[in-house]
């Protein structure tokens, strides 16, 4: 099967819409079909891997979960906008899994070798 | 040209899937192909043939169909995003116990794996959303 | 890369993280992204200020919906849908800033 280098975009923050979640599951289904995945988190999208999500109070899913088992899918291309973190008081330390922090610039070279782009 | 479109928000609220189809048709237009239009989160909207607009504007989801239909179109409902949005065939139907169908023509239920698939054989993938 | 910026640059970040972040190539505005084009707006100078990075169109047919077709800035090419499309094939990939 071809490999294509797939670029999930995430500029939004979760709960407040669906994206977030839907975006996770076009993740997993991408890593089934084995193709080149990695996630770009900038914007309010950082605001997806804030550790200690409690999802008790707005009975809404909790998919902060599914943050962690990417790397069973063979998904570990994390790269999240150093400026976007700061901007929001935020550090690495703050997120629920290990991510690789960059600037805008590095991002949109990363964005820039892609073959499919998806934004949600 | 192979292009595959990508539609992540309904009919009425956003222009995103009047920008679709104007695309769509100019694609169609200059000659290239489509492989595949993948309705998404509440993209799935579109779907609905019980929509029913006043006269005089326009009918978003027979537009999809008839379109569909003189082109061969190939446009695909995300069934989880569809089941949680009420957008419901015959099969749909049965596996889960519900009383009516409501899917448009031209447009078919199925899984996530054919927006990846659209976008490993198309040349270009474009995204219409919010 | 083509990228397509839907959102009026004064409700939401779309335009500025894509200014910010993409690398040399195209911008379209589409839908409530044309805003940005008209003279005398907030968009207009950020836009003049990537002029050197990018090539900038806007969709015609939105800004004509929209009442603004002829407050378009200069150094923006309005095409049509048609124009829409040749841009996504000349650009190897694209990306909506959604």
């Amino acid at each position: 099967m071809t490999i294509k280098k797939f670029m999930m975009v995430n500029r939004k923050a979760p709960y407040g819409t669906v994206y977030a979640l839907e975006s996770l599951e076009v993740v997993l289904i991408a890593a089934a079909f084995e193709q080149d995945v990695s996630l770009a988190f900038l914007d309010d999208g950082v605001y997806q891997l804030k550790k200690g999500h409690q999802t008790k109070g707005v009975e809404m899913k909790a998919f902060e979960k599914t943050y962690g088992a990417l790397e069973d899918y063979d998904v570990t291309k994390l790269y999240v906008d150093q400026e976007s973190l700061a901007g929001r008081g935020l550090t690495a330390d703050d997120l629920c899994v290990p991510v690789e922090i960059m600037s805008r610039a590095d991002l949109g070279k990363r964005m820039e070798e892609q073959d499919v782009l998806l934004s949600f | 040209m192979k292009f595959a479109i990508l539609i992540n928000e309904g009919p009425y609220t956003h222009q995103a899937s009047d920008s679709a189809y104007q695309f769509a048709k100019a694609v169609l237009a200059k000659g290239h192909e489509i492989f595949r239009i993948f309705f998404y989160h509440d993209g799935v909207n579109n779907a609905t043939r019980l929509t029913t607009p006043p006269q005089d504007d326009r009918n978003i989801v027979n537009r999809w169909s008839k379109l569909a239909e003189e082109h061969k179109l190939d446009m695909v409902v995300c069934v989880a995003a569809a089941q949680r949005r009420g957008i419901v065939d015959e099969g749909e139907a049965k596996r889960n116990g519900k009383d009516a169908t409501n899917l448009a023509p031209g447009f078919r239920i199925s899984g996530l794996g054919q927006l990846i698939e659209a976008g490993i054989q198309a040349d270009r993938m474009v995204t219409f959303g919010d | 890369m083509l990228n397509i910026v839907n959102k009026s640059p004064l409700d939401r970040g779309s335009l500025d993280s894509c200014l910010q972040s993409a690398e040399p190539g195209a911008i379209l505005l589409i839908e409530d992204g044309v805003y940005a084009a008209t003279r005398g707006s907030a968009g207009e100078a950020r836009l003049k200020a990537a002029a050197g990075k990018f090539k900038l169109f806007a969709l015609g047919p939105d800004m004509e919906a929209r009442g603004i077709a002829d407050r378009a800035m200069d150094g923006v090419t309005l095409i049509d849908y048609a124009g829409f499309v040749d841009l996504v094939a000349e650009y190897n990939t694209c990306q909506s800033w959604l």
